[in-house]
């Protein structure tokens, strides 16, 4: 399968992968361009923050290069207000209604707060964002930010920065089945395999950062994570066999010397 | 006095003015301005003259998830 025969659809734009990348971690912006390379993301997250200096342009600067499409976040917010109000300077600011709906509930678990995260949303998709929220792995909440019009739902693996990969799999299922939007895994991812299961359970991408910036190698771990991606959602699509709890031979038992 | 960023700054010329004195571009790209906690767009920064009182903040892209 590929991106012609299987496209990736949000909001009606096709994305080029199913990996989404994350940039914040990298110990050098130089890093950036290969990373970029070796990951080809469908779509990559910038935070949108104070600006002291314009020093920070050779980031816009590097990802316009490298022709990606822009996700901004609102990575840090606390409240709906602030991460309408950071939605909508990241649309003036970047030129793309497309937001990474975070709405956490403290600075320590860095876990969604739902409430203000519905409420964030709503109001968004009401100002005409397409909005892709990082929620709970609840599907109850998955389903209430579809119906309020998110294009896409992210639910985490496991915390933020942890590489605990995916906690709760049946979780992550129930996701998938509650909502007709993409799922797309976010939060969590350690290595390759991670994501690889994210796909086999159903999502239809993967979105990473640490796991690639904070990595010994984050272009090596950049590449592994595109395989990772592509490997699970062909395994989505071939159907695993089922789980036995006992052997089941695959050559013939018949026809053997005495 | 304004507040810019959390600092306080002379209220002096327009916001445009303020973009060319502290980023050296009055019209920066990537960067986008919240007046009082309010998007003010970007063609209407040079007729936007600050006033004692205003919060400014000016953000840009950064590294992020």
């Amino acid at each position: 399968m590929s991106a012609t025969t299987d496209p990736f659809v949000v909001a009606g734009t096709v994305l080029s992968s199913r990996l989404l990348l994350g940039t914040g971690g990298l110990p050098h912006v130089s890093l950036l361009g290969p990373v970029l390379d070796a990951a080809r993301p469908g779509l990559v997250t910038v935070s949108v923050r104070r600006a002291s200096s314009l020093s920070d342009g050779s980031l816009l600067g590097a990802l316009r290069a490298a022709g990606v499409r822009l996700l901004p976040n609102t990575a840090g917010c606390l409240s709906a207000r602030e991460a309408v109000l950071t939605a909508e300077l990241a649309r003036e600011a970047l030129g793309t209604d497309w937001v990474k709906l975070e709405v956490i509930g403290d600075e320590r678990s860095l876990l969604p707060d739902v409430v203000e995260l519905l409420e964030a949303a709503e109001q968004l998709v009401r100002r005409g964002f397409t909005v892709l929220p990082y929620t709970t792995d609840d599907p109850v909440v998955a389903r209430r930010l579809a119906d309020a019009g998110c294009a896409a739902v992210m639910p985490l693996g496991s915390p933020i920065g942890s590489g605990l990969g995916v906690l709760n799999p049946h979780a992550i299922e129930a996701v998938r089945a509650a909502v007709d939007v993409p799922v797309v895994l976010d939060a969590g991812v350690g290595t390759a395999s991670d994501a690889a299961l994210a796909m086999e359970l159903g999502c239809e991408a993967v979105l990473a950062a640490t796991a690639v910036t904070r990595a010994d190698d984050p272009v090596a771990m950049a590449r592994a994570l595109r395989l990772a991606v592509e490997a699970g959602r062909s395994a989505r699509g071939a159907g695993r066999i089922p789980r036995r709890a006992v052997a089941r031979a695959s050559s013939p038992m018949s026809g053997r010397i005495a | 006095m304004i507040t810019l960023n959390g600092e306080p700054v002379a209220a002096i010329g327009s916001v445009a003015d303020l973009l060319g004195r502290r980023l050296g571009d009055p019209a920066p790209s990537g960067v986008a301005v919240a007046l009082n906690g309010e998007v003010l767009p970007r063609a209407q920064w040079p007729a936007t003259p600050l006033a004692d009182g205003d919060v400014v903040e000016v953000v840009t892209a950064v590294q992020g998830g």
